[in-house]
């Protein structure tokens, strides 16, 4: 036996896990896909007395398109997504993402909800939910609440939700018409975790100046990274390659902070970062020229 | 042991009861509860691929998976795919092109290439490297393991 103990719930409900959650309080772990928690498991570095599987619950599983956004059920696995339509075309970003998301077997198991609530600073999802402005709906027994993924992720491995709390849907509202998209990552091995990523959106106006943009980070610091200042110099611009070299020498060498570990020097990554803006500036730049 | 968790599973066709403790991993449930060794079991936090089954059709990690999430579902493991008197054409494939050596890798890449290659038919070598890259294999440097796969499709494709 690898895992420490535990009690095994199975519930069949939404009400249900919340019941048992509530109940279970810090106790409690729940197992959406697993490709994370069972490691961390089957190591005992994480030893929950209660787990609570939540892959059998039909109404987590929903992708449909909302009058405000995208909503993507929070047991949607990432196959799943990776082969859906409807996120094809309504969120081109999130559909793109899914392929860099660890190997196929990981896709077929984990979930966009088991993804975010981990909140792993190298997670794709985790930058991209940041970029995009998702909305993820919590519940608890007691009613819910809907939470921007500015203040959803708090720090490493950390969320706003309490332990009593599920998250249940991810909403992705429209983009603004205009907008580009890009996520460039270097990883040592293709579906290994990434050495460093970015994130970028840009929106432009009628006289094609950037009206706004957005970059946010992976494997960057505690958590998504943004970088507001780089992409205020954007802002208003006409956006020369000049200025997509100026940002991307602000955000790597001012508004990161990625950490040295065996795999890259600190250095190396900022150096990759700079990299990597300018190419995610430049793909949005040019798709968001291309766009209605 | 207390908290047993009463399971009912369809491996390879056949359906199979046991009552087990519930951190009991599939990968350890098919090997030890069942005897199915086919299924190896290499760095047990899925990275190494060595322990890939197909459960519903989908290759997944076996060791990520606790045994009662399995109830009511259906897997098919390396003895599923075909027999020694009548290999599957991917295992044949395996053979004729030496795409394995020690083998320890081997059931975890049939299991993972079957669904794939079920996909995409035609696959180009960029798309089959893709398709492997979750599975370690120590002894072929996998070009044999790209060969048996390119093989398997040129048979079946006339």
């Amino acid at each position: 036996m690898k895992p420490a103990p535990f009690c095994y719930f199975a519930p069949r409900s939404i009400p249900e896990v919340l019941s048992l959650l509530s109940k279970h309080g810090y106790d409690a772990k729940i197992l959406a896909g697993g490709q994370s928690l069972v490691p961390m498991m089957n190591f005992r570095l994480v030893q929950p007395a209660v787990l609570v599987d939540i892959n059998n619950i039909p109404e987590l599983t929903h992708i449909q398109a909302g009058k405000t956004g995208l909503q993507i059920g929070a047991m949607v696995r990432h196959r799943q997504a990776e082969k859906d339509p409807l996120i094809k075309e309504k969120s081109p970003l999130i559909h793109e993402t899914m392929p860099h998301i660890a190997t196929v077997q990981i896709r077929n198991r984990g979930t966009i909800g088991g993804s975010l609530a981990h909140a792993d600073p190298s997670a794709e999802l985790v930058v991209v939910s940041t970029a995009l402005e998702a909305r993820f709906k919590i519940l608890n027994e007691k009613g819910e609440r809907t939470v921007p993924a500015s203040d959803f992720f708090v720090g490493l491995l950390m969320t706003v939700m309490e332990p009593e709390e599920l998250l249940v849907e991810i909403e992705i509202p429209p983009l603004p018409p205009r907008t580009g998209w890009s996520l460039q990552e270097v990883a040592r091995r293709p579906h290994d975790f990434a050495l460093i990523g970015v994130a970028a959106l840009v929106t432009l106006n009628k006289k094609d100046r950037c009206e706004g943009a957005s970059l946010v980070f992976l494997s960057a610091g505690d958590g998504p990274i943004s970088a507001p200042e780089a992409a205020g110099l954007l802002q208003g611009e006409v956006l020369t390659s000049e200025l997509i070299i100026a940002a991307a020498e602000k955000a790597s060498a001012d508004e990161i902070d990625p950490g040295n570990d065996i795999h890259a020097t600190a250095e190396f990554r900022r150096h990759l970062a700079n990299v990597l803006t300018r190419r995610a500036l430049e793909e949005a730049l040019t798709r968001a020229r291309i766009g209605k | 042991m207390d908290n047993l968790f009463s399971l009912s599973v369809t491996v390879n066709g056949k359906t199979y009861q046991r009552s087990v403790d519930p951190r009991t991993l599939v990968s350890d449930f098919l090997r030890h509860d069942l005897g199915l060794t086919g299924t190896h079991v290499g760095c047990e936090h899925g990275v190494c691929g060595a322990c890939t089954v197909l459960l519903d059709g989908a290759a997944v990690r076996s060791c990520l998976l606790f045994a009662p999430q399995v109830h009511q579902h259906e897997i098919i493991t390396v003895e599923g795919l075909g027999s020694i008197e009548e290999l599957h054409p991917l295992q044949e494939a395996f053979r004729d092109a030496h795409a394995l050596q020690c083998g320890f890798c081997t059931p975890g890449f049939l299991t993972t290439l079957i669904p794939f290659w079920e996909e995409n038919p035609h696959p180009t070598e960029e798309e089959i490297r893709e398709a492997i890259s979750g599975n370690l294999c120590r002894c072929t440097g996998y070009q044999h393991i790209i060969d048996a796969v390119k093989l398997a499709a040129e048979k079946m494709n006339g």
